[in-house]
């Protein structure tokens, strides 16, 4: 008999890695005296260890083993929870997850940290363990001490004992009965699992029994066995004086006061390899959650589905009875079940599309252990408010917002957040407050990381600006201009470089991953109270709201989003500056007019700007208008790609299939802006070498 | 041997259809197609589908012989026209005008793009030792779209490579 049990590897995987992530968010929330929370722990430690020892991942259940040691004694109230054991904890999850990340992708892991955790639970372990012990005996020399001998059982069965119907558990617990026993199991003999027989036992017992009782009184208990097993029972007298406690108590004071250093030590050095790792292991698990490319789908999503499906199915056996013997008579009904058809796809589509969403939780779960962490590095305390964690967003999106978030966090936590003496100093609370918030404004979804530090330092950000040639010094700059200078390539106002925010990337990489998804972000700031980064998102990267325009044959698709008005060119309004630049006066703004016919090269009907139609659009802070020919309808898309069968093409992101199964391209604003800048400079370069001609 | 006529002896349908195909197999089995009045072949496992010629959606600043884009069941296909690629002939689009719609594996992604050709030919068996090699005279048609040549009669087919007709690098060099 033989079960392939690398079938069910990938959901103990799964189930494992939420465990880690119930220990993980369960420590951080852990109030003294919560019982329930403790044994949600160790029940989450407990069954990890389960699976990984039918896995066969011993380095994962020997480690865990010594986590769920430590959980124990704190389940059964025999060891006060300290915020250094937290600390631990929190590292030897992270140490779980090196493993079983390891183990996931037969890959090798920080053994040095995870040696370093294990020696720190055994020596935290330890410490407790003699003064136990010592009380143990010391109640034990109390009251059962006269309780007479041990006896050393060696307890052997033949492989076929389970067949003759006898089950050792029932002979531990009769032995139980007469006094306090030890079992240790020994696995030596057990075979490869290929050979192994499921019927026979392969382990073999030590046992160790403080009883009063007599050897015959144990023989009595192996009587049904005793042919069929080797049986060795040994007695030694219990020592009225307890020799063993008070020798590790002789110890315990070395080690304790070397201990009391150590963990405290490599608590405080611990949770920069614990950012660390925790970065780590985050990359490696959107990777997996890539390669597996699964995702968990509440029920009741999925029951909708199947309701639809129903529904569908009675709608097309509707029409296709109708269609058997079709009169016009019945032109109606036809309609009427024409319209139901379009109901149903209409919630089809709906309920599809709501698969791929997931609570933002996913996202934010990992900001308290973040902020945590980065509390005790940084030394400024602080609190994380997490808001609208229910809110729903699409898979794709939520995996690739995740590290721009991460960025915004850290960023908040080393440059918002004051240190407590200057924020009591300023009259504010000791500690900050870091805020995530996340919501749906029209389509869109809105995250809000919110401090309440000191706010962007303008004029700081300004004279930088200025001394990068970013901006001309007497350029005068309205306060999100000045802000979004922040998202400039290199620009950093950090007097230091932390390795919290630093590290090599900038806000400019923030800023290029949420556009990359279609979104955008804005700060707003005020000096003394705090900043506020909004990110703007689609709520979905397979669809989007498209504004349909027309330019001479061909429709193109103006993402809505980035739309900020549409308007027809009033003459007056329109300037020409230096030659071929065309400017139009919005309000206050001049916005430069690209014609999209020069740009891509097509015949077009309106060549004049005079009267024109005009789409507003705005992209990287800059607004632009669109000429085009006619506006159409506005309608939500499917995006294609145009990569996979032909390449990337300069002022498209893609394309789309209309109604009538013609394709449109859809025009991607910044690269199109972007296209217009060449243009111009290849032009003024022209310029300047036809006057060098000259 | 002209598939026509052999297509008639075998049964469409039936146990004995089965031997029918196993017999005009022999060798592979080439689309013969023509650019002009010249013969050009690829290999039939790689055509998807030959529709007719329909108006594609124009690539903004694409190459003259990227006609654009069409829709096949969901996929977005561009669409070259070998004869301006090749320079082998005008370009006239008519309704006797054919897409060739090829489909390659290339490092495990699939690319399918449709070539614009005057018209289908025949389906030409041909064995490996069939295929010359191509002598390098010149000529419009690169040698890396270049196979080999298949005699037929008295007339010589061109054999092109699909996996380079799909690489879309190479049509931007040319």
């Amino acid at each position: 008999m033989s079960v392939d049990l690398s079938q069910f590897v990938p959901s103990f995987l799964e189930e494992s890695f939420e465990g880690l992530e119930l220990m993980e968010s369960s420590l951080l929330n852990l109030d003294a005296g919560d019982n329930e929370t403790i044994h949600s722990i160790f029940r989450a430690a407990h069954s990890i260890k389960g699976g990984a020892g039918t896995f066969g991942f011993n380095n994962v259940t020997e480690f865990t083993h010594l986590v769920e040691t430590l959980l124990d004694e704190i389940r059964d109230g025999r060891r006060e929870i300290t915020p250094k054991d937290t600390e631990l904890l929190l590292v030897a999850v992270d140490c779980m997850r090196l493993l079983i990340e390891a183990a996931r992708d037969d890959a090798d892991y920080d053994e040095n940290k995870v040696s370093e955790t294990t020696r720190l639970l055994e020596l935290t372990l330890e410490m407790k363990t003699p003064s136990s012990d010592s009380e143990m005996v010391d109640i034990e020399t109390d009251t059962k001490k006269p309780a007479g001998k041990i006896w050393h059982i060696t307890f052997i069965p033949e492989h076929h004992l389970v067949q003759t119907g006898n089950d050792p558990l029932l002979l531990f617990n009769a032995l139980a009965d007469l006094g306090e026993l030890t079992l240790k199991a020994k696995t030596d003999l057990i075979p490869p699992i290929a050979e192994m027989d499921a019927t026979e036992l392969y382990i073999s017992w030590e046992l160790s029994l403080i009883s009063e009782a007599s050897e015959a009184d144990i023989r009595e208990v192996f009587e049904w066995v005793e042919d069929e097993c080797t049986l060795e029972i040994v007695s030694t007298e219990l020592s009225p004086e307890p020799v063993e406690p008070n020798a590790s108590s002789d110890i315990a004071p070395t080690s304790d006061s070397e201990l009391s250093i150590s963990p405290i030590a490599s608590a405080i050095e611990k949770p920069a390899n614990a950012v660390q790792a925790a970065e780590k292991s985050d990359k490696n698990k959107t990777k997996s959650k890539q390669d597996v490319g699964s995702i968990r789908v509440g029920v009741d999503k999925v029951d909708s589905l199947i309701n639809l499906m129903g529904e569908l199915v009675i709608t097309q056996s509707m029409l296709s009875e109708l269609g058997n013997d079709f009169e016009i008579s019945k032109l109606e009904k036809l309609k009427s079940g024409l319209d139901q058809l379009l109901q149903n796809t209409k919630e089809l589509q709906e309920s599809v599309m709501k698969i791929r969403m997931l609570p933002i939780s996913f996202a934010f779960n990992r900001f308290p252990r973040l902020v945590h962490d980065l509390s005790i590095k940084t030394g400024k305390e602080m609190n994380l408010v997490i808001r609208g964690e229910q809110t729903e967003l699409d898979k794709t999106v939520m995996e690739q917002i995740g590290d721009p978030l991460v960025h915004l966090v850290r960023n908040a936590v080393d440059h918002g957040i004051e240190s407590s003496d200057i924020r009591v100093a300023n009259g504010k609370p000791k500690s900050g407050t870091i805020t995530l918030d996340a919501y749906h404004q029209g389509g869109n979804i809105i995250i809000e990381i919110s401090d309440d530090g000191g706010g962007i330092n303008r004029e700081a950000v300004l004279s930088k600006a200025i001394e990068k040639g970013l901006v001309d010094s007497n350029a005068t700059l309205s306060d999100s201009q000045v802000f979004d200078l922040l998202f400039e390539p290199g620009f950093s106002t950090a007097k230091e470089i932390s390795d919290i925010s630093g590290r090599g990337v900038g806000m400019d990489v923030v800023k290029r991953n949420i556009q990359s998804l279609g979104g955008r972000i804005q700060v707003e700031s005020e000096p003394g109270k705090g900043s506020k980064f909004k990110v703007n998102l689609p709520l979905t990267l397979a669809i989007l709201d498209g504004q349909l325009v027309r330019v001479g044959t061909e429709v193109y698709i103006i993402p809505l989003i980035t739309i900020v008005e549409s308007l027809q060119a009033k003459a007056e309004f329109i300037n020409k500056v230096s030659g071929d630049m065309t400017l139009y006066r919005l309000r206050e703004d001049n916005v430069p007019v690209i014609p999209i016919y020069q740009l891509f090269d097509l015949p077009a009907d309106t060549k004049d700007v005079n009267n024109a139609l005009l789409v507003v659009v705005e992209a990287d802070g800059q607004k632009v208008g669109l000429m085009v020919d006619d506006l159409l309808a506005q309608q939500q898309v499917v995006i294609k790609s145009l990569k996979d069968n032909y390449q990337q093409v300069e002022g498209i992101s893609g394309a789309t299939i209309l109604g009538d199964g013609s394709v449109a391209m859809i025009i991607d604003v910044p690269g199109m802006i972007e296209m217009a800048i060449e243009r111009a400079q290849e032009k003024q370069n022209e310029h300047t070498l036809d006057g060098a001609l000259v | 041997m002209d598939i026509q006529a052999l297509a008639k002896d075998i049964p469409a349908e039936g146990e004995y259809s089965l031997e029918g195909i196993d017999f005009i197999t022999s060798g592979k089995q080439y689309l013969t197609f023509l650019l002009g009045d010249e013969q050009y072949a690829v290999d039939i496992l790689c055509v998807e589908e030959i529709r007719s010629w329909e108006q594609p959606t124009v690539i903004p600043n694409a190459p003259k012989y990227v006609k654009g884009v069409i829709n096949m069941r969901g996929i977005i296909v561009p669409i070259i026209d070998l004869r301006l690629k090749f320079k082998v002939c005008d370009a006239i689009y008519n309704e006797f005008t054919v897409v060739i719609v090829l489909t390659v594996e290339l490092d495990e992604h699939t690319r399918t793009i449709g070539f614009v050709v005057d018209a289908v030919s025949d389906v030409l068996n041909a064995e490996d030792n069939e295929i010359k090699k191509s002598p390098y005279f010149g000529g419009c048609v690169p040698q890396a779209y270049i196979d080999g040549l298949i005699n037929v009669g008295t007339k010589v087919v061109t054999l092109l490579n699909v996996e380079t007709l799909q690489l879309i690098e190479k049509h931007k060099v040319d």
